[in-house]
């Protein structure tokens, strides 16, 4: 009976070629925009509107990239998204990582109830009050400051519930007892053995909340206001309105922006898909 | 999961050891560690939150007076015909995309999940790179591609014979637009969500189906999407409560002008509405409560869900 199941259980298994140009066809159309962001920011605008368009890159990026840097302050742009992005990121790591750890392995009253309160929270839509949100930075004087895009960012009840099961998962509560016995204080139960132990978690945690920081445009379009406060993404807008100069300069300078997103990602993407698939549907 | 929270462990008391080693000073540093989330949240997050409902009280001009007005705000909403085009611009937009993003994602998560799937690393990381692009950026290329005079999708339909369409100037063509910047955007996560959630099933499950004589089709229709279920009215639920925030790309495809998505508000949605009444009109009363219809949308999708979900479980 062996004899006969195996072959026919290998064909029935195996991978169909509509499967592979499904794939394909998912993977040119992810690609693709990119590509031709990459094509249209290299070529001047003659080139970029001939039919049938070009499809390799032209010699005319360095001059776009001129313009680019001409009309706005396009590199002060990129350094304050770069300071925002990774603020948030890191404080969003450290700061879930320690909540994630006291709500995992410290006992103190309410914690179940806080814990839930900050489930909750998260399915505030906070988007919706962006009104009252410009009138607090006002009054906190912090409008058209890089900060009023900072400190709000650091709160992710997500990456609590996140770190906190990543925590529970890893870390006994043998492990700590052992290290209090041996006389450590909880800060350095917390640096010492939980956080280096779930520094992966954080830094995919962390990871997540660079790449949504520096993509964000709603909130620091509303509350930048001079050029030299503007993130990468508002620049690109910045560069939009001023379309008569060049076609491709806002092409260009998306490009700019999406190139420091890209090497990241072709460095540490995997970890952002593992994360993904590790995440909180799994359990 | 939730072992901390099971009343098994809450009943099992700590052994009196611990008690005496962790005492005021684990509580203290314990509170330590959550204070900044819940400062940080209550003074950004919830505070703004609960002070929308009573701005959209007020006739409140930033630079001008507060007077309190009552619900005119909301009388005045009701009987504006731009707030429920813009409502409608929202739902049309919300459902030309979610509808292709979620049978796309199952249909590759399924054809992902394959066993001897070679690449499977690159195809994975492929579907993510439009969710690390910034949706300026998106938009950008989006409204380049499909140009009437120069882009590269009226160029290939014109080859076909088609005239040349006018996306951004039409209302379907704009919402089209749109929802396929949105498509793009996510359509890849959500396939690694419903991928995470397929990987939980035994592969065993589908081998024994195959062996039975389950073809693709119907490995696909009986195995993996009944086993997605909760987590599809999950992707439901965010992706409707996303596309009722969905704000720059309209804002980014009628370059005339922006704040109303075009002329005649062709694409513009609630939240791009929000915006204009708020930080173009200055009229933060009417902005919030244009921000408090939306909330109350949210809640009414998330009674939706649960009610769904409990029926679900019934079954």
């Amino acid at each position: 009976m062996t004899t006969t199941t195996a072959p026919r259980r290998r064909r029935l298994d195996r991978v169909r070629w509509w499967t592979y140009l499904l794939l394909g066809v998912a993977t040119v159309a992810c690609l693709f925009p990119l590509y031709w962001m990459f094509i249209v920011a290299t070529t001047d605008t003659a080139t970029a509107t001939r039919m049938p368009p070009e499809v390799v890159p032209g010699g005319n990026f360095l001059h776009l990239a001129g313009l680019v840097v001409d009309t706005v302050p396009f590199v002060q742009s990129l350094l304050n998204s770069l300071v925002v992005a990774t603020a948030i990121g890191i404080g969003q790591a450290v700061l879930c990582a320690l909540a994630g750890f006291a709500f995992a392995k410290l006992r103190f009253p309410g914690r179940n109830t806080l814990f839930l309160v900050v489930v909750l929270t998260m399915t505030v839509p906070t988007q919706l009050s962006v009104i009252p949100q410009y009138l607090i930075m006002s009054e906190l004087g912090w409008v058209d400051t890089l900060q009023a895009l900072i400190v709000p960012g650091l709160a992710s009840a997500f990456g609590i519930f996140w770190m906190r099961q990543h925590i529970s998962a890893t870390i006994s509560d043998e492990l700590v007892q052992a290290a209090r016995i041996d006389g450590a204080s909880t800060g350095q139960v917390f640096w010492r053995i939980a956080f280096p132990i779930v520094r992966p978690a954080a830094f995919v945690l962390g990871l997540f909340g660079f790449v949504t920081a520096w993509n964000d445009f709603l909130w620091p379009f509303i509350v930048l206001k001079s050029p030299e406060r503007y993130t990468a993404q508002i620049a690109i807008k910045a560069l939009q309105n001023s379309y008569d100069v060049d076609l491709g300069l806002a092409m260009s300078g998306s490009f700019l922006a999406t190139v420091p997103l890209v090497v990241l990602f072709v460095l540490a993407g995997r970890r952002m898909v593992a994360g993904i698939l590790e995440g909180a549907f799994k359990g | 999961m939730t072992a901390t929270l099971s009343p098994a462990s809450r009943a099992a008391p700590p052994p009196p050891r611990t008690k005496k080693i962790a005492g005021v000073g684990e509580r203290l540093s314990a509170y330590a560690y959550i204070a900044p989330f819940f400062v940080i949240f209550g003074v950004f997050g919830l505070f703004p939150f609960a002070f929308t409902f009573y701005v959209a009280l007020f006739d409140w001009n930033p630079i001008g007076d507060q007077v309190f007005i009552g619900f005119d705000n909301f009388t005045r909403m009701f009987g504006d015909p731009r707030f429920w085009n813009a409502a409608g611009n929202t739902v049309s937009i919300w459902a030309l995309s979610t509808v292709p993003q979620l049978l796309l994602a199952l249909v590759l998560a399924h054809v992902l999940n394959h066993a001897r799937l070679r690449f499977a690393l690159f195809f994975r990381m492929s579907v993510l790179v439009p969710y690390v692009t910034s949706v300026a950026a998106t938009a950008i290329v989006f409204v380049q591609l499909f140009d009437r005079d120069y882009g590269l999708l009226n160029w290939l339909l014109g080859l076909v014979g088609v005239e040349p369409v006018d996306f951004v100037q039409s209302t379907w063509g704009s919402h089209l637009l749109i929802a396929t910047m949105v498509t793009w955007r996510w359509f890849g996560y959500t396939t690694l969500l419903y991928l995470a959630s397929l990987q939980s099933v035994p592969r065993s499950v589908f081998e024994a189906a195959a062996i039975d004589g389950a073809g693709p089709w119907q490995r696909f229709r009986h195995i993996s999407v009944p086993s997605l279920r909760p987590v599809i009215i999950f992707t439901v639920v965010t992706s409707t409560i996303g596309g009722l925030q969905i704000f720059t790309e309209p804002l980014l495809i009628a370059t005339g002008a922006p704040l109303t998505c075009g002329a005649v508000r062709q694409c513009q949605t609630l939240t791009l509405f929000l915006y204009e009444q708020g930080f173009g009109q200055f009229e933060f009363g009417y902005g919030s409560a244009v921000g408090v219809a939306l909330f109350v949308m949210v809640v009414a999708i998330a009674a939706l869900n649960y009610l769904l979900s409990t029926r679900i479980k019934a079954d």
